[in-house]
Order: C-alpha cells, then sequence, then structure tokens
C-alpha cells in the first residue's frame, strides 16, 4: 500500500476511535511524538519520587511513613508500567534513560522545586498529583493502546494519591498556628508550579495539534488547567486556606474561576535547567544509575552462567 | 503474669519492633536511587512489609504498657540509649552488596524467630510472628537469590560481597547471645543458631562463598548500647516529633 | 526492532532538535519479560505488562512486586518478550475476516420456538 493511503486508513482508525497497537503502521512522526511523551512522562514519574522520597525518613508518624513509602513507590511502577508502553514503539529503556541523564529528554518541570516541609508532602498530594490525575484521565482515552492501558492501571491506583495529601493538609488545616502556616506556605510555593504542569498556553504550544489530530492528546492545555483551577478554588475552602493569587474569582458569565498570569519566564528557566532542583534530581538519578551499573551486570552474568550449567547438565 | 515478667514481655516486644522499624528505615533510603526500577520496587515492598510489623509490635507493646503510650510514641519519642535493636540492622546501606547481606543475614534470623515465636503462649505475639513469617520468607528468599547472584556473579560482585562481610559478620554474633528480657521470657535465642548457621552456609556455598572465622562479635543493641550509627537515623526518623510535640500529623 | 530516529521532547520545544543515539548493546540490559497474571482461582491469566530481569526467578519476583501490589493476582506467568510470536496486523484481512460470515456458529442464529428457548 502506498503511504497515502496508510495514512489515510491510519487516520481513519484514530477518527473511529480504534487503537493503534504496537505492529499497526502508523506514520513515524507519530511514532516520535508518542515515544517523546509517553518516555517524558515515565522519567516525570522516576524523578518525581526524589522530592517525595526525601521525606520518607522524616514522616511525622508510622502511618504516614507507610503510606508515603507505598505512594512514592508506586510513582516507581507507574515509571515500569511506562517505560514498558514505550518500548513497545522500539526504543530501549535503556536508550530512554541515557536521554534523560544526558539532557536530551525531559521531566515535569514541577520535581525542580524543593520539598521544604511536611506540608509540602500534602501540597504535592494535593495540587501536583491533582493536576497530574487531570492530564491522566484524559490519557485513558489516548489513540496509542498501550499507552492507554498503562494509564487505566495507573489512574486507578493513583487515586488514593491526591486523597491522601489533602488529607495531610486538612489535619495541618486543623492543627496549631505553626501547622497552619506551614500548611498556607505549602501552598503558596506549589500552587503556580502546578498550574505550569499543563504545559505552555495553547498559541504557543507546538506540539498540541498534532496530537489532538491524532488523538495523542484529547483536550488541550489551556482546557485542562481551567478544570483544575475550578477544582481547586473549591477544594481550598474546605482547608479554610488561600490561593496565592488576587485575580482569582468566579466568573459568572463563563462559569469558570478566572485567574492571574503565571510567570512564563520561571516556566522557561525552569525548564532550560535553572529551576531550584535541576542539578540535583538528574545527578541524584545519574548516580543510581551508575551505582547500580555492576549490580546490573552481576546479575546477569550469573544468570547466563547458570544458563550454560543447565545447559551442560542437558547434554 | 508477674511484673518482672510482663516488663520483660514488654522489652522484648520492643526489640523486635526495633528491629523492624530501623530496618525498615534503612532499606527506605534506597527508595528512588535503587540499581534498577524493578528492585527499587522490590525493596520498597520489604520495607513497608517491616515498617507494617513494627507498627503491629510497637501497638501490642503499647497495650502491655497500658500507661497512653502508642505506636507513635514508643518510636518516635524512646531515646538512642532505650532503643533495643540488634546492631545488624542499623549499619549503613553501604552499597548493593552490604544491603542484600545485612537482609539475608537479618531475615534468616528472623525466619527462625518467628517460626520459633509463632508457638508462644502469648496469643498476640504468635498471631503477630504468624502473619510476618509469611512476609520474611520471602524476604529470606528473594535475599538469598542476591547473595547468590552477587556471590557467583563477576568478579567486581564477588569482592563486593567479600568486603560487606568483612563489615558485617561482626555483628551476627549478637543475634544469638539471649538478653535478659529473653531469659526471663525462656526464648531459647541460642538454640536458633543451628538451622540459621545451616541456612546461611548453604546459601554461601551456592554463592561460592565462605562465613568468617573467629570473628570478633560485638554485642550490646539489644540492650541498648549501639554503635554511632543509631543516633543519627533516630535523629532524622523523630525529628518532626521533636520539634513540634504533642501534634496530630 | 525499529531504530528510533529522535528530533524532539516533550511537549517543551526545545532550541536544540535533532541527534540520534546509536542502539548500543550493553552487558547490563536486562532482557524483557512479558507478565500474565490469574487474578483469581478459576480465571484464565491476562497479559498485565511487562518488565526487566535478569532471570525467570527474577521476573516472578518482580512481577509480584510491581503487578500484584494490590492484591490483582494468585498467579503468574512470565515469558521472555523474544518469544512472543505475534500475527501481522496486514495480515488481519484474511486472518479474521472469513469467520464474518459464518454467523452460523452463533447460537443466536437460530430461531427456535419459545418454549425451548433456554437451550
Amino acid at each position: 500500500m502506498p503511504v497515502h493511503e496508510l495514512e489515510k486508513s491510519f487516520q481513519q482508525k484514530i477518527d473511529n476511535e480504534v487503537k493503534i497497537e504496537p505492529k499497526d503502521w502508523m506514520p513515524d512522526a507519530y511514532r516520535k511524538t508518542n515515544i517523546r511523551q509517553i518516555s517524558q512522562h515515565a522519567h516525570s514519574e522516576i524523578v518525581g519520587m526524589l522530592p517525595e522520597g526525601n521525606w520518607i525518613s522524616r514522616a511525622p508518624s508510622l502511618k504516614r511513613k507507610a503510606i508515603l513509602l507505598a505512594k512514592v513507590q508506586d510513582e516507581g511502577g507507574h515509571g515500569l508500567y511506562l517505560y514498558s508502553a514505550a518500548e513497545t514503539l522500539g526504543m530501549s529503556r535503556e536508550e530512554m534513560i541515557n536521554d534523560l541523564h544526558s539532557g536530551k529528554a525531559k521531566y515535569s518541570s514541577i520535581f525542580n522545586y524543593p520539598t521544604l516541609t511536611w506540608a509540602d508532602i500534602g501540597a504535592i498530594g494535593w495540587l501536583v498529583d491533582g493536576a497530574a490525575i487531570m492530564n491522566q484521565v484524559m490519557l485513558t482515552r489516548t489513540s496509542y493502546g498501550p499507552y492507554a492501558r498503562a494509564m487505566v492501571r495507573i489512574c486507578k491506583e493513583e487515586s488514593f494519591h491526591q486523597r491522601q495529601g489533602f488529607e495531610i493538609l486538612l489535619v495541618l488545616s486543623r492543627g496549631t498556628a505553626e501547622q497552619k502556616g506551614m500548611c498556607q506556605d505549602a501552598i503558596n510555593r506549589w500552587w503556580w508550579p502546578s498550574l505550569m504542569m499543563f504545559g505552555p498556553k495553547d498559541s504557543e504550544s507546538t506540539n498540541s495539534d498534532q496530537s489532538m489530530k491524532w488523538k495523542i492528546k484529547r483536550k488541550t492545555n489551556d482546557e485542562l488547567r481551567q478544570n483544575f483551577v475550578d477544582m481547586i478554588a473549591e477544594q481550598i475552602k474546605v482547608l479554610g486556606m488561600k490561593l496565592p493569587d488576587d485575580k482569582l474569582k468566579w466568573n459568572e458569565s463563563k462559569k469558570h474561576y478566572d485567574f492571574g498570569e503565571i510567570n512564563w519566564d520561571e516556566f522557561w528557566q525552569v525548564v532550560k535547567g535553572n529551576g531550584p532542583c535541576n542539578k540535583q534530581r538528574l545527578d541524584a538519578r545519574k548516580k543510581a544509575w551508575e551505582n547500580g551499573e555492576w549490580v546490573r551486570e552481576a546479575a546477569a552474568a550469573h544468570a547466563k552462567k547458570r544458563a550454560e550449567r543447565q545447559k551442560e547438565k542437558a547434554a | 503474669m508477674n511484673k518482672m515478667k510482663s516488663n520483660s514481655l514488654i522489652d522484648f516486644s520492643l526489640h523486635l519492633a526495633d528491629n523492624a522499624l530501623i530496618l525498615g528505615q534503612r532499606n527506605a533510603e534506597w527508595c528512588g536511587h535503587g540499581p534498577v526500577l524493578e528492585q527499587d520496587i522490590a525493596i520498597t515492598n520489604i520495607s513497608l512489609d517491616l515498617i507494617g510489623q513494627a507498627r503491629s509490635l510497637y501497638q501490642y507493646a503499647a497495650q502491655l504498657k497500658a500507661d497512653g503510650s502508642t505506636e507513635d510514641s514508643l518510636a518516635y519519642l524512646r531515646t538512642e540509649r532505650e532503643f533495643r535493636n540488634c546492631l545488624l540492622v542499623e549499619q549503613p546501606n553501604g552499597d548493593w552488596a552490604q544491603t542484600m547481606l545485612r537482609q539475608f543475614l537479618f531475615s534468616s534470623y528472623q525466619y527462625y524467630l518467628y517460626q520459633y515465636l509463632q508457638n508462644n503462649k502469648e496469643e498476640t505475639l504468635a498471631a503477630i510472628a504468624e502473619k510476618s513469617l509469611k512476609e520474611v520468607s520471602y524476604h529470606l528468599r528473594w535475599s538469598s537469590e542476591w547473595i547468590i547472584r552477587l556471590g557467583d556473579g563477576t568478579e567486581e560482585s564477588h569482592s563486593r560481597i567479600l568486603k560487606a562481610l568483612e563489615e558485617l559478620w561482626r555483628y551476627t554474633g549478637e543475634l544469638f547471645i539471649a538478653a535478659p528480657y529473653e531469659n526471663d521470657l525462656g526464648i531459647a535465642i541460642s538454640s536458633l543458631k543451628h538451622d540459621w548457621s545451616k541456612k546461611v552456609n548453604t546459601v554461601f556455598e551456592e554463592a561460592t562463598l565462605k562465613a568468617p572465622e573467629n570473628v570478633f562479635m560485638h554485642t550490646g543493641g539489644k540492650t541498648g548500647t549501639h554503635t554511632e550509627h543509631l543516633g543519627f537515623i533516630l535523629t532524622e526518623l523523630q525529628y518532626i516529633q521533636r520539634v513540634y510535640p504533642g501534634c496530630e500529623w | 526492532m525499529n531504530v528510533i530516529r529522535k528530533f524532539y521532547y516533550g511537549d517543551i520545544p526545545e532550541d536544540k532538535t535533532g541527534g540520534t543515539i546509536v542502539s548500543k548493546e550493553t552487558k547490563t540490559d536486562w532482557p524483557l519479560w512479558e507478565v500474565f497474571i490469574r487474578s483469581k482461582q478459576g480465571l484464565d491469566h491476562k497479559h498485565a505488562g511487562s518488565l526487566h530481569a535478569a532471570d525467570a526467578q527474577m521476573a516472578i519476583e518482580n512481577a509480584r512486586d510491581v503487578y500484584t501490589r494490590r492484591m490483582e493476582g494468585v498467579s503468574i506467568w512470565v515469558v521472555e518478550s523474544k518469544y512472543i510470536h505475534a500475527s501481522n496486523p496486514e495480515e488481519a484481512g484474511e486472518l479474521y475476516e472469513p469467520a464474518v460470515d459464518k454467523i452460523y456458529r452463533h447460537p443466536t442464529f437460530y430461531n427456535l420456538p419459545d418454549e425451548v428457548n433456554h437451550m
């Protein structure tokens, strides 16, 4: 079949909501876009383990320790599901990891902000996971089958993450003056970065149009961001805290909340590597990978030895 | 139960709980830093199991104390000299070889101990031991396989395991020397050594390793005299509770 | 395996696009395994996902740690991905379409009197 015919039948499948599977024909750019997005998503899960992982050793109760440990571990699992989905497109996990370490592949900028107090763990669960879930729920319907299936599994597991975050803040908001202050401070610091998680404005996002046509993405950055603001602006009332935005106001005619301008300079600075923790996060990942090399090598060597011994026995 | 015996039971439960908590805390340091994603998840699972065991045991001890203690007050508000964990579990993670060896030496000890304790006449203790034994059996299997892989892997992995043995073997003697509270309760801890040694030697043989001989054995953890590491572990673990006393979290 | 040339990353435009990484064989890349989980006794094993492991035992244990953290399984199968052979989507027409018109294989094809309708 000539390429333009293949492309036509490919787009037809997408239009008819038929999932694309690994061995199906797909345009090169579709493959690339998916590899880029899925691996970026996987990297975000793995790097995302670090800021929260910081607080496992200091969690304020054994219950919180166990919950946080389970949550960070889940993120590792999610990274694994996503790497596996990306691998079905023909790129190995090791190559993806190399790209992360060389700085070629990106991960979500949010993880380049530091976790300074225990309340940050609550704020991350509520705001950062909340923002991620908006995106991820949309992605359960994405057009590439393995990605969609990974997202279904992830969404199922993530449902406790946002709740535990909110609960941490709820307890703080009902606690001592110090705890309340800690709670508000964390919300102040995490609010704007979590709005940035949805990416550049639609008018400036280079990848959105084609991704929408291919149904890799099904809602635009701005639509998702607005949904998020509408949700959080209501939930914060329960905490009795404030979002750090004077322009935040219900707009009766639009039936949405208006909100202030994001500091895009900061966004691009963090993307470029100048966030507070960019270097430290990447260094931690590289160190883990490099220190693990001899371990991976030893296990592979042992497996080979054992297989050879078995062969000898059989002969 | 007489007063002395009941105090010993509290001490013994705290000893078991501290063992589990401190090793759980140590293993959790790997979370996000493991040599490969799958193993990061695996060691975290073990950490979660251990923290779960610690919680059950602290709750049991708190119930025995009946003085308003909770699992958290026991974990967060006791000091270095009050912790009764064995020295082995507080040793640093080191590299993957050291962490695997610490896990293997401890899991094999815990395996025979819980097997023994599941017949204890204290029903709650026996029930905790029985439930934990399932988890520990898996930890033992998993860590045994790692010892074999690393011992019989590459030259580098073999030499790293040897180094870990040099580091950790001296803390294994203490496991089988009864503390006063164990004697009081008639816990025949030294009787476990035979099975433990057999298990260790079997795995070592497959891993092309040999248990060191004539090593001086350090003791004291079980009665509250620790290595310097414990103080740092507790500083981090207890920080929030110490800075903001009496809060809900 | 397709070798992918990579040009862009993420939803984020970059100043420096372009470049390739040549896939390199390494000693440390563990093989990929496919994981099948039986969620409860009496049901089939179902494909759950994949993972990397050095050997089969490790793959089973990893599968337990990765795919059954929430009691999703009672039994696990693993198989190295390279041993899975798949039908080719381009042959879908000849493979599956011939079944389409054989409606007589389905019970609903047969119109029976109401009295025997539970057959």
